[in-house]
């Protein structure tokens, strides 16, 4: 399958991303320029982390209106696969792909860190190699983390099994004390109605080689891979590999 | 100011008025045959200005070893150059921003993390981390917080948003910074060995570009006046001298201008820092032996009608000028477009030795460059020792009463904002970006890898200046050895020097010993651990309402790591693994942090160092971290050998581990226990490397004594200190957010 990786002016994650699939995956990847309106025929979009624009009015607020966008809001429209991490996943929020918002965290600080999130749902192409529950080490580092969203839009999300994400303590709990952000519900990232758009704060690129700390992240671009090659339901009792 | 009446002669007042002593001035007009104008006197006001010119210290830098075989390029340009093998470059520096951060933090210290960004990609080097050095005052004063909290959110703003991992440093705090904080910020990147750009202008009639931001109105003369006078308490009134950052147009520069550098369209590059467009073309000129002519007219401004004084003295951040080949402006316009920026012709490479710059069609300043650069005044200053120095070295240790509790006596020290745990600083900090950091801020140092090779770099930051207070040569001899040893416990070999030079007002002849002093301790430690000085930084004038800082020579220290696999960090691993020391425990507590927290004292001379010793103890590491024999190395500094014994066991990212060890009572407990002597470092390894680790000490001739081994959930130091290493971890942890936090509630300090 062909990945793609939007550049904008100020994605600084890009880099990272396109490491973790071309030479840790071993997947053919191209870069989506943010001026170019065309998706190059891929499979997947990811949307990485950084400043776009410099984020200096709202984060993602501006790069919603570069023209890759239109494409992108389009192709998840047809049910093409779109994945925004940290950055990304403010872009998608501000695009309406994704319902709820991403404000400033709950100390006003940028906080760097080692997370643990529990996978809330594998039934998804994005956490089908996930076993529901599961605990996973993967960083985060954003100054404006803390996903908010109104009580109806989260009654929805619960309901519909969109939260996938859950920020917890390394015992799988969802205490205060393991919400980094002040994030509603511990919530670290959702997927939309129709599964096939996915938002996340941690970083999984940043977790992809065991040496270097962690590889919990190569999950999520192994179900993208699994649910490519196998696009049927998910294979609920599947356990991740490495752990 | 009407400009027109700039390019009037001026007289000695207005001369004074920038800075220039009458002398000075005398020489200026001697040298010119005439007065300089007002925009001519701005431009040697800045060109001398001690910032600028070195004039205090450049007799005395030159001391300094900064030759070797792996250097490709040393001290004077952006920054100095180190050759890593396999057709691999490192780029490197260190540079204060001292004042404009004390001034106005956030800005203050984002600019400084800007401005040495840019040393390092206009070298042709893409920047892959960042350091910090910052020297704070006493929790105490009240301006400290806001300075705190300021300086750290700049540096994570700038550095966060620009994608450069900032993956480690260090941070002091002492009374000596209350009114002049230190930020020494560092930047390393990654270039091909035969791809160095330098800013050497050359070919005359080639077109002088400038790129980045348009000229503003802010920062005028902010480096050059900042950092080349003392403060006198008026730091509120000088903010509008200070630079505003803008990280997302560096990110643009920053991506724009290694792209350009893949072609071959670049004569010289250079980034305009303090004093703006004046000493970037200047410099270039110098460096290449040719003039420059620049018409200001072309210069993209920000504000409407800036004169031509303002455009050349502007600070504006984000900028680059660049000498470009004949018939390749076209070429540079198009990649500066493609990242949304602009790229225009201002000048040209002239061959008449001459800066002169044009406004409305008139010149407005003619100089010749050599008066500007070589030229310019050198001083050799008048040295001498303070004159209570022998008092304040004396340490009468009979008068210093042992404490009853040696576990309350950790905990405090633990508690002190100078040992305690730093996170609530680095968690503000991206250390991840680009993908490569192995070991982040929290070890001795950190480790990055360079993708698609096996090697890593090991880089790590070092000063202690109480000692150099109590003893500049030997504070500053410490500072080289223990940031090699740092790199050192990582696994890597040092192997280049980036230093910067903070002290006090070159004009007091104290202060000017400390600096001459400080500056034959680095040579010495250099010369005897084979390390070239590359690049580096002088910061005078450190000084508020006549108290001069403590005097402070920041080491930054940059190692390399075959395989990078093979990468140590502190904190002990596995149950059951013995615990050794290398080197030798001493008895002193001169100058130590021991002293200063539990007995309110600074005196006495810092620990004895024998740079022969510190060779051998470093050889002894590495060889076995080569061998593979160790699980952990951690250098013994600040807090002695209890304290380096807790920080193995607390700074475990996941779960902490105990030990049990024993030490033999032979001096006095608490220098046993807290005294720095230096060259040492605990290790911890499997019990069946322990012979060959012993037998390797050995060879070297270097003590290493099992100390006992990694063991429970509590640090036992029998018979004196027997903790949870909850406990340890809880208030090492807790000491620097605990201190922060009161500041919030005393919203007063937030807006000061």
């Amino acid at each position: 399958m062909r990945w793609g990786v939007v550049v904008f002016p100020g994605s600084n994650d890009d880099q990272d991303t396109l490491w973790a699939i071309e030479q840790v995956l071993g997947e053919p990847v191209v870069r989506l320029w943010h001026k170019d309106a065309d998706l190059h025929g891929v499979d997947v979009v990811v949307l990485p982390g950084g400043f776009s624009y410099g984020d200096y009015l709202r984060c993602g607020a501006m790069a919603r209106f570069s023209p890759i966008m239109d494409k992108v809001i389009e192709f998840a429209g047809r049910g093409g696969l779109v994945w925004g991490i940290c950055n990304g996943f403010q872009v998608l929020c501000e695009a309406g792909l994704l319902p709820g918002a991403l404000v400033r965290n709950r100390d006003r600080r940028f906080v760097c860190a080692m997370s643990y999130v529990r996978v809330e749902d594998n039934d998804t192409p994005f956490t089908r190699l996930c076993r529901r529950g599961e605990v996973l080490r993967i960083p985060i580092k954003h100054g404006e983390g803390c996903y908010v969203a109104d009580a109806t839009t989260l009654e929805l999300l619960e309901r519909n099994r969109q939260v996938l994400l859950r920020y917890v303590d390394a015992n799988g709990r969802a205490t205060s004390e393991a919400n980094p952000n002040g994030s509603l519900d511990n919530i670290a990232g959702i997927v939309n109605e129709s599964r096939n758009v996915f938002g996340l704060m941690p970083h999984p690129e940043h977790a992809v080689e065991k040496w270097m700390g962690s590889d919990d992240g190569l999950k999520f671009f192994q179900s993208v891979l699994a649910a490519q090659r196998n696009p049927g339901t998910t294979d609920r009792t599947a356990v991740a590999p490495g752990h | 100011m009407n400009w027109e009446n700039m390019v009037r002669p001026v007289d000695e007042y207005h001369a004074i008025e920038h800075g220039l002593t009458p002398e000075e001035f005398e020489r200026l007009c001697g040298a010119l045959g005439r007065a300089p104008n007002l925009v001519e006197l701005g431009v040697v006001s800045v060109m001398w200005s001690e910032h600028c010119s070195y004039k205090s210290s450049r007799v005395h830098l030159r001391k300094l070893p900064s030759t070797g075989p792996r250097v490709l390029q040393g001290p004077g340009e952006n920054a100095g150059v180190i050759d890593i093998g396999d057709g691999l470059a490192v780029a490197f520096k260190i540079e204060s921003h001292n004042h404009p951060s004390y001034v106005e933090p956030y800005q203050g210290a984002a600019t400084g993390v800007g401005g040495i960004l840019r040393d390092v990609f206009t070298m042709g080097a893409r920047p892959i981390a960042i350091l910090d050095s910052l020297r704070f005052g006493s929790f105490d004063h009240p301006r400290t917080r806001y300075l705190v909290d300021g300086v750290v959110a700049g540096i994570g703003g700038y550095g966060n948003c620009v994608g450069v991992p900032t993956v480690g440093g260090e941070t002091y705090f002492d009374a000596g910074y209350n009114a002049n904080i230190l930020v020494n910020a560092f930047t390393l990147g990654v270039l091909p060995a035969n791809r160095i750009f330098r800013a050497r202008a050359a070919g005359v009639g080639n077109p002088v570009m400038y790129v980045g931001s348009k000229t503003g109105r802010d920062g005028i003369h902010g480096a050059s006046l900042l950092a080349s006078a003392e403060f006198r308490g008026e730091a509120e009134e000088k903010r509008p001298t200070v630079q505003v950052g803008d990280p997302f147009t560096e990110k643009l520069l920053l991506e724009a201008c290694l792209e350009l550098m893949e072609e071959d369209v670049i004569v010289a590059i250079q980034d305009m820092g303090a004093a703006g467009l004046t000493s970037s073309s200047v410099e270039m000129a110098a460096r290449g032996h040719t003039g420059i002519w620049l018409d200001l007219d072309q210069v993209p401004t920000r504000a409407r009608g800036m004169t031509p004084y303002e455009i050349l003295l502007s600070e504006s951040q984000e900028r680059m000028l660049l000498v470009a080949r004949a018939g390749c402006e076209d070429r540079v316009r198009d990649i500066f477009a493609k990242w949304d920026l602009e790229a225009v012709v201002v000048g040209q490479v002239t061959d008449d030795g001459l800066f002169r710059a044009s406004y409305a069609g008139r010149e407005v300043a003619c100089l010749p460059i050599a008066l500007l650069t070589d030229e310019a005044p050198v001083y050799e200053r008048p040295a001498r020792p303070p004159s209570d120095l022998d008092v304040r070295q004396q340490l009468r240790l009979d008068r210093i009463p042992q404490p009853q509790d040696w576990n309350e006596v950790l905990l405090r020290l633990l508690d002190s904002p100078n040992l305690a745990s730093k996170a609530w600083i680095y968690r503000q900090y991206d250390c991840l970006v680009r993908g490569n950091t192995v070991v982040g801020p929290g070890s001795d140092a950190a480790v990055l890898r360079i993708k698609g090779t096996d090697k890593g770099l090991v880089l790590s930051v070092d000063c202690n200046s109480r000692y150099c207070l109590q003893d500049p040569y030997v504070g500053a001899v410490i500072a080289v050895a223990e940031a090699a040893r740092n790199v050192v416990c990582a696994g890597g070999e040092p192997i280049g020097v980036t230093d910067c030079l903070n002290f006090g007002s070159p004009e007091k002849p104290e202060v000017m010993w400390q600096f001459v002093e400080a500056i034959q301790g680095i040579r010495d430690a250099c010369l005897a651990l084979q390390l070239p000085v590359v690049s580096g930084n002088v910061s005078f004038y450190n000084e508020t309402e006549g108290h001069s800082i403590p005097p402070t020579p920041t080491i930054a220290m940059v190692g390399l790591l075959q395989p990078v696999r093979a990468f140590t960090t502190q904190w002990f691993k596995s149950e059951g693994d013995v615990i050794a020391l290398l080197g030798q425990t001493r008895e002193e507590l001169g100058a130590s942090e021991y002293l200063a927290v539990i007995h309110g004292q600074v005196a006495g001379v810092p620990p004895w160092i024998d740079l022969a010793v510190e060779r051998k103890v470093q050889e002894v590491c590495l060889r076995a971290i080569r061998e593979g024999l160790l699980a952990s190395a951690h250098d013994v500094s600040e807090g002695g050998l209890a304290v380096a014994l807790a920080e193995c066991c607390v700074t475990h990212p996941e779960a902490p581990l105990g030990a049990v060890v024993e030490l033999p009572a032979s001096m006095r407990i608490d220098a046993l226990l807290f005294g720095e002597s230096q060259s040492r470092i605990v290790v911890s390894l499997k019990r069946r490397n322990w012979p060959r680790l012993r037998d390797l000490a050995q060879q070297l001739g270097v003590p290493c004594a099992m100390l006992g081994e990694v063991r429970g959930r509590r640090l036992v130091v029998h018979p004196w200190i027997d903790l949870e290493c909850a406990t340890l971890r809880e208030v090492w942890a807790n000491a620097l957010p605990r201190r922060m936090e009161m500041a919030e509630s005393r919203g007063e300090d937030r807006t000061q």
